[in-house]
């Protein structure tokens, strides 16, 4: 079952998502560098770079210890699993992620950008939730 | 310089964007698939394209292939390390970003050259 947990939200302190913006930023306008300098078949590569998983990862991490922490207990393992099963999600994710790029790569010589950003979009949504699915069944 | 400051600043919106959904959404394997969203190429697309036009941005997409096949194996290292080996995230999760590089260079090498 999916559920949205906005007290989540105040488990983020202000300088995560700080840091968050400052990796997303960075990594986009450096890619963009890259493609400018190297072309766009070494630029696109950065496309799909893990901006912020290793941020994200640690954050989890992090989280998941201070709980066990503020509850008197040793933190254990705990951190380190949700950190691994959010990398599982993660590896589902990039398959989302690839059928967005062949669907960009595909569709934008012959149709309008807009239409096929958002079919894209619909692409990524619908792997990735359809292997999340498939996960969970199997 | 301004248009490198505009891809920080909406590439800085749009990763965060989705870094919130993957924070409030449960379970933790569905959260994580917004690690592995589009985020940068949502934010810059639209810029590639106008600067640089459709085939560019598409040549751009088909090296994204292989970049997200990169990821795919970055990821499922790194998910099967955090939950068999005793090694903490930051660790895990740094020390296998040469695996990325690796994958990506690698595949581009061998399909794209």
């Amino acid at each position: 079952m999916i559920e949205v947990k906005l007290s989540s939200l105040k488990k983020t302190k202000p300088h995560e998502y700080a840091l968050r913006f400052l990796l997303g930023g960075l990594v986009t306008a450096v890619a963009g560098l890259i493609a400018e300098h190297y072309g766009p078949v070494i630029g696109g590569l950065f496309l799909a770079f893990p901006a912020i998983f290793p941020a994200a990862a640690t954050m989890i991490e992090s989280h998941e210890r201070e709980k066990k922490e503020q509850a008197g207990l040793p933190p254990g393992k705990r951190g380190r699993m949700a950190a691994g099963v959010d990398a599982g999600g993660a590896a589902l994710g990039t398959i989302g992620l690839a059928t967005f790029a062949l669907i960009l790569w595909r569709g934008l010589p012959s149709y309008p950008p807009a239409i096929v950003l958002v079919v894209a979009c619909i692409g990524w949504g619908i792997v990735g939730m359809g292997l999340w699915w498939l996960y969970r069944r199997v | 310089m301004s248009s490198l400051l505009i891809r920080f600043i909406i590439g800085g919106t749009v990763v965060s964007l989705f870094a919130v959904l993957g924070d409030v959404l449960r379970p933790k394997c569905f959260a994580g698939l917004f690690g592995a969203a589009p985020s940068i190429a949502l934010a810059t697309v639209g810029l590639t394209i106008a600067k640089y036009g459709r085939v560019y941005a598409a040549t751009e997409a088909r090296s994204m292939v292989l970049g997200s096949i990169a990821f795919l194996a970055y990821a499922w290292l790194a998910c099967r390390m955090l939950l068999h080996r005793d090694a903490r995230s930051p660790v895990v999760t740094t020390a296998l970003l040469p695996v990325w590089f690796g994958v990506a260079f690698g595949l581009c090498w061998v399909c794209l050259k």
